[in-house]
């Protein structure tokens, strides 16, 4: 067992998938020569070759495009968008005809794709490259939307993206590519989709957050712990499917809930989880579930992110107003 | 005319190619050159100060600077509109946006996003291609209300294979609209070398299947890029339409300040292109005529300098970025949910 960043946990999986499964292939900018502008598929065009590892031309509707009819033809691919932020360039083919093939065509074409895509804030990015979109995909029904937070999911959701018959958007933390490793076990293992992960065990409240904010969750949860705050932090790992069943026996048993995504407030994926949990645990509650997001106005100049991103600050005071109610 | 069909007036080593008239007055190639010693010059200094962390992400003109300066020449800035993508800054400048501005640009002020308002030019954005369908609702807007000038927009061979391109092309064709696309083939979209973008022999020959000429031009040359650019503008002034110009360049450096073409470019493509210096080409021509010296470099030179250190000056003078204006210009009024938004965040912020 290795210790492995996210970005080297992406690359094992990918590796495994590709000498395993011949008709695994990836496609997307810069993944061949460059390796990825993040280098998440660094040296595999040197092991795999041009057809395998595919550098298009720069146009992110075919890359998912193509990718559909590759996996009507018979391929596996695992594409990538530079950047999700640049998914809107795709999305008529992302949001639209990727989740609707299999529909559409009665179970004939079920479109065998993963598109991963780097999100989220905190690294000074030019306009476009932090924005969290992942609400936008849960509203194309039929696709599935994961996110992996932590090395170890970073692989095992990623080789479970590649097997699923259904077409996956496998979004990756970018702000925590590269920081602190994980053991990640050697061999090919998958993450099921649907099952959210216990990050920290709670008695006072729940924290709930995906993708990198369960970073922020977990930070938040440690200074609440030096006030006598017991919080329990479930990182959701999966929007669509979502794990119903996890939130609500932790707000259950908890009783109060905080929700932290790096998107805008309004219609963000944290209105699901609150409206999901009241309807489901609403005599559970003893306090309003709070929401602790970005603001509803564009991503703002890099100078200004963190005024504008979720910070830990802002989850402990949200929490303390729940737990004080 | 070079070997390969590519419009040419001055030969890599500054000499007029045989018959070829220059279109340009030699004072005119003076004011050209201190721009492009001026862009140079910039990218030198903005490079170092991203390296000190004072800049955000910056992408440098390096190498293309006879492609920007000679194609906006052709233009009149207080007639024609400017729609940038990214890496053109002397077509700003010379369209009236001071220098300080661009910098508080690239260190994030966001009060660098209002251009004045006398100056016709959109603000720069990233998403490639994206800014084509609004130089073409320009264009066409003149043309719908008889408003004289052109447009000219600008993108690189990469951002040609978006889908935005195409339809933009195709409308400007279609609606007969004054529009320059002003097409940088600088040979790398990132790492992605110019023969993965696309089979076409020329970019150019892409204005074809829209129903309006395009022009392939050494875009390392001065004269050259001026020229055929100018040709195009007359054209969208006589109300014959849109162009396509392919200036053949090649990006000097790197893709921006995240980028290492090391991993993926060959050294000695990269040698081979500075053997076709556009700056070179035309301090050679000048000296040839008399008109430059080791003399006249060094004020050239001096004054760019100046020119940098005093909008670097001017830019910290600006208030810096307050966390408050994360919410001015979402909407012309800051609705009761945004407002309270604001003072939430505002309220918890250090005073």
């Amino acid at each position: 067992m290795a210790e492995l960043t996210i970005i080297e946990a992406i690359r094992a999986a990918i590796l495994h998938e590709m000498e395993e499964d011949d008709r695994v292939m990836v496609l997307g900018l810069d993944v061949g020569r460059l390796g990825g502008v993040f280098r998440t598929t660094d040296g595999m065009i040197e092991k795999f070759g041009r057809q395998r590892v595919f550098d298009m031309p720069l146009a992110e509707a075919s890359i998912v495009g193509s990718s559909i009819g590759l996996a009507i033809s018979g391929m596996i691919p695992v594409a990538e968008l530079q950047f999700l932020g640049f998914s809107h360039q795709a999305f008529h083919q992302l949001g639209q005809q990727l989740g609707r093939f299999r529909y559409r065509s009665r179970g004939r074409f079920p479109a065998q794709v993963t598109v991963r895509a780097p999100m989220g804030g905190g690294t000074k990015t030019p306009e476009f490259h932090a924005d969290s979109l992942e609400a936008q995909f849960v509203q194309s029904p039929a696709i599935k939307v994961v996110m992996p937070s932590n090395p170890y999911d970073a692989k095992g959701m990623l080789i479970e993206a590649i097997r699923d018959p259904d077409p996956v958007l496998y979004i990756e933390p970018e702000r925590l590519y590269r920081k602190g490793r994980a053991e990640v076990p050697d061999e090919a293992y998958t993450v099921p989709f649907g099952k959210a992960r216990i990050v920290r065990e709670g008695e006072h409240l729940t924290i709930i957050g995906w993708s990198a904010a369960v970073e922020t969750c977990e930070q938040a949860a440690v200074k609440l712990a030096e006030e006598g705050i017991s919080a329990e932090v479930l990182d959701l790992r999966s929007l669509v499917p979502l794990d119903v069943e996890s939130m609500v026996a932790s707000v259950t048993k908890t009783g109060r809930c905080v929700v932290v995504h790096e998107a805008p407030l309004s219609a963000g994926f944290g209105a699901e989880v609150v409206a999901t949990i009241q309807e489901e645990a609403f005599y559970s509650l003893d306090a309003p579930i709070a929401r602790v997001t970005s603001y509803d106005t564009p991503y703002p100049p890099a100078s200004m992110e963190t005024a504008w991103l979720p910070s830990t600050g802002r989850v402990v005071e949200a929490a303390r107003r729940t737990v004080h109610r | 005319m070079s070997e390969d069909g590519v419009y040419q007036v001055l030969d890599p080593a500054g000499k007029l190619r045989e018959g070829a008239k220059p279109a340009l007055d030699d004072e005119f190639v003076l004011e050209a050159l201190r721009w492009m010693i001026l862009s140079r010059a910039f990218d030198a200094k903005a490079t170092a100060l991203q390296r000190q962390g004072r800049f955000g992400v910056f992408s440098p003109v390096l190498g293309q600077e006879a492609a920007v300066v000679g194609s906006a020449m052709a233009f009149d800035p207080k007639i024609d509109w400017l729609v940038p993508q990214y890496r053109e800054l002397p077509a700003y400048l010379m369209w009236g946006l001071p220098l300080s501005k661009h910098i508080l640009n690239l260190s994030g002020n966001p009060v660098a996003g209002r251009i004045p308002d006398d100056v016709k030019m959109l603000p720069t954005q990233v998403a490639l291609a994206a800014q084509l369908p609004h130089a073409v609702g320009i264009a066409w807007g003149l043309k719908i209300q008889g408003k004289e000038g052109a447009v000219v927009t600008y993108l690189g061979e990469g951002a040609s294979s978006e889908g935005d391109f195409h339809e933009a092309c195709n409308l400007a064709g279609v609606t007969g609209s004054p529009i320059v696309f002003f097409l940088q083939n600088n040979q790398w979209a990132i790492s992605t070398p110019r023969a993965y973008q696309s089979a076409a022999r020329q970019f150019s020959d892409r204005a074809a299947g829209y129903g309006f000429p395009g022009r392939v031009v050494d875009g390392n040359d001065l004269l050259a890029v001026y020229e055929v650019t100018k040709e195009a503008v007359d054209r969208a002034r006589r109300g014959d339409g849109p162009t396509l110009i392919e200036a053949v360049t090649y990006r000097m450096s790197f893709h921006n300040t995240t980028d290492n073409p090391s991993r993926y470019q060959d050294p000695k493509d990269l040698d081979e292109a500075r053997q076709r210096d556009p700056i070179d080409r035309v301090e050679a021509y000048l000296r040839e005529r008399g008109l430059w010296s080791e003399e006249t470099e060094r004020e050239f030179k001096e004054a760019a300098a100046k020119e940098i250190d005093d909008a670097v000056a001017d830019a910290q003078k600006a208030p810096p970025p307050q966390p408050s204006q994360i919410f001015d210009n979402v909407y012309s009024d800051l609705s009761p949910r945004l407002a309270r938004q604001r003072d939430e965040m505002l309220g918890r912020l250090p005073k």
